[in-house]
């Protein structure tokens, strides 16, 4: 750690000349905070604020008190926006962390080709969300998807994947799980190189396969990062957005049901997308957002508590 | 036994591969075949030659040259300003002592909480005010500094850049931005390599943000672009696949080039953490 030369090192205490001598730190660190408090600070009081108004963006402000909060509490569509978000996000996180567990394991016994398995598998994590929406859409599609070309030619019945209520669920989920998996496999394995050889070595010597030591040694022991995957994809699951957006289009002119038939592809940022900038409803849109927030926050802090709570057995 | 099983963990990883980059696979086939090859029973399966017909009947329905060209200008600006900016208050907080240091730094910590949504319709507000709706400004001065690179470069400058080094530097006269310039950045280049890359991934694949502010469809990001091409049931599925290509090659292109350290760094920091 380095003082500038001129404050007197230990002496702590520094006046306002002293203060000033740190000129060059402050002004170093400054662009950060400047661009901070425009864009992110002032935003978020703003919308708090904007979330007891009625405002169209355009014309005058009113105060409605909790009256957006109110019609949120009653609003059946956000509501099943949320149910939709939830099912998704479980649909999605269960699978991708199991998986990403087991390709972790595997990557740690490999003994070659562990560059090119990596860099593989991490690849879809960079890939546009947008694109590969694009293509889930096109290999999924009722008529003539890849998908149902496959299920019609070992002789099972096609799915409706974008249009009934639950394939739509379903396709979003697969999506998100292909994008996660491998981003996930690469922390866990990541997270194993940090165990000590010893231990397994001691495991086997006690006779544990390598079943028995995946769940017995390997699981626990990942428990802190498996807590941070968690909380990363609830927060990040929560607010899935540009999968649906993309899939089923936002134009509420062409598409009344943005989110797909019967609007099961309607999460709740694509709600307050829509709310907001389709609608131009920005006292409801900024409610829904603050809910969206605390439902978010709620999650997280629960699946913290069960994830953590249960490796403690 | 142990042979059978060294054989399954490499069959089970190649199937996750395959399972991986199949979509590329599978777009590059759609995008250089006609609609009606890869919809035929059977179907093709195999690359065609049809890719410069599909990519010419993209560009005749939605113009990507221009926003490819403001993409690269927004991603290569932004990647810019947040290696310049983030590692100057990196330096900062990992090497100087200064009164108010502790909690300003606490302070970026907290802000890895804040969700972006919260703030969307009041940063669309403040662009409206400042003239910037429909402007690439309003892509990249908002991004141009963040909490994650400050706090990542610190990690690393902590580990890379001696102290004695920096004492030495002083006693020779040189001032706080000149020890950055000319001591600090040179030595944290591969930090800076994979900062540059995370950031410019980052911005080539926002939508959310560019979705909002741009608002004329002569000028958006290529993300933007791409997602007008799936407005209204198109069906002509090589057509579409071609331009998602488009969107996809490039970036694919900058990430296999840098790939091994990449994918390393970018997982090491959740064990740190």
């Amino acid at each position: 750690m380095i003082r500038p030369r001129t404050a007197g090192a230990g002496t702590g205490r520094a006046g306002r000349r002293g203060v000033l001598r740190y000129w060059p730190q402050y002004l170093a660190i400054s662009p950060f905070y400047l661009l901070f408090t425009v864009f992110m600070l002032f935003p978020v009081l703003f919308s708090l604020y904007l979330s007891f108004q009625r405002w169209d963006g355009l014309g005058e402000m009113t105060f409605v008190g909790l009256q957006q909060y109110r019609f949120l509490i009653e609003d059946a569509t956000f509501w099943l926006s949320l149910r939709n978000t939830l099912l998704i996000w479980v649909m999605n996180t269960v699978p991708m962390l199991f998986f990403a567990l087991v390709l972790a394991s595997l990557l740690s016994a490999a003994k070659r080709f562990k560059g090119f398995y990596q860099v593989a598998l991490f690849i879809p994590n960079i890939t546009s969300v947008v694109a590969i929406a694009i293509f889930f859409g096109a290999v999924f599609s009722n008529q003539y998807g890849l998908v149902n070309l496959g299920l019609d030619a070992i002789g099972l019945p096609t799915v409706p994947w974008l249009s009934h209520p639950w394939a739509i669920k379903v396709v979003i989920a697969t999506l998100m799980t292909w994008q996660w998996t491998g981003y996930n496999a690469l922390i866990y394995y990541a997270g194993m190189q940090a165990i000590p050889g010893e231990i397994y070595e001691a495991a086997r010597l006690d006779g544990a396969g390598p079943v028995r030591t995946f769940f017995s040694v390997t699981v626990p022991l990942l428990r802190p990062i498996i807590l941070f995957t968690v909380v990363i994809s609830t927060i990040t699951g929560m607010q899935s957005f540009t999968e649906p957006q993309v899939l089923f289009g936002n134009n509420n002119a062409v598409n009344p049901n943005s989110g797909g038939p019967g609007q099961a592809g309607l999460t709740m940022v694509l709600y307050f997308y829509r709310t907001a900038f389709n609608n131009n409803d920005y006292g409801y849109g900024a409610a829904i957002a603050w809910a969206v927030f605390l439902v978010v926050m709620a999650f997280t802090i629960l699946n913290w508590r069960l994830v953590s709570r249960r490796a403690d057995k | 036994m142990t042979r059978f099983r060294g054989t399954l963990v490499h069959v089970v990883l190649g199937l996750a591969v395959l399972l991986s980059l199949f979509p590329f696979y599978w777009t590059v086939v759609m995008a250089t075949n006609t609609t009606r090859d890869v919809f035929a029973d059977p179907p093709t399966f195999i690359p065609g030659t049809h890719l410069i017909d599909n990519v010419n009947t993209v560009l005749a329905n939605v113009d990507l040259l221009a926003p490819l060209v403001n993409t690269i200008l927004v991603a290569s600006a932004t990647t810019a300003l947040v290696l310049f900016l983030d590692t100057l208050a990196a330096f900062t907080f990992a090497k100087y002592e200064f009164p108010g240091r502790r909690v300003m730094f606490g302070l970026l910590l907290g802000l890895f909480m804040v969700p972006a949504q919260l703030s969307l319709i009041p940063q669309f507000v403040i662009m409206s005010e400042l003239g910037w709706v429909g402007s690439l400004k309003a892509l990249v001065i908002p991004a141009a500094a963040n909490a994650f690179g400050i706090f990542w470069m610190r990690q690393y400058i902590i580990g890379a850049v001696p102290d004695e080094l920096l004492e030495a530097a002083r006693l020779d006269g040189a001032g706080f931005f000149r020890i950055y310039w000319s001591v600090v950045l040179p030595i944290v280049r591969p930090g800076l390599a994979f900062l540059g890359i995370y950031t410019f991934i980052a911005a080539w694949n926002d939508y959310v943000w560019p979705l909002i502010v741009l608002l004329d469809p002569n000028k958006v990001t290529l993300q933007v672009a791409l997602s007008q091409l799936n407005v209204g049931q198109r069906q002509d599925y090589s057509v579409l696949m071609a331009g998602a290509l488009i969107g996809i090659v490039p970036l694919i292109a900058v990430f296999t080039l840098f790939a091994r350290g990449f994918v390393s760094d970018a997982t090491k920091g959740a064990i740190r953490g």
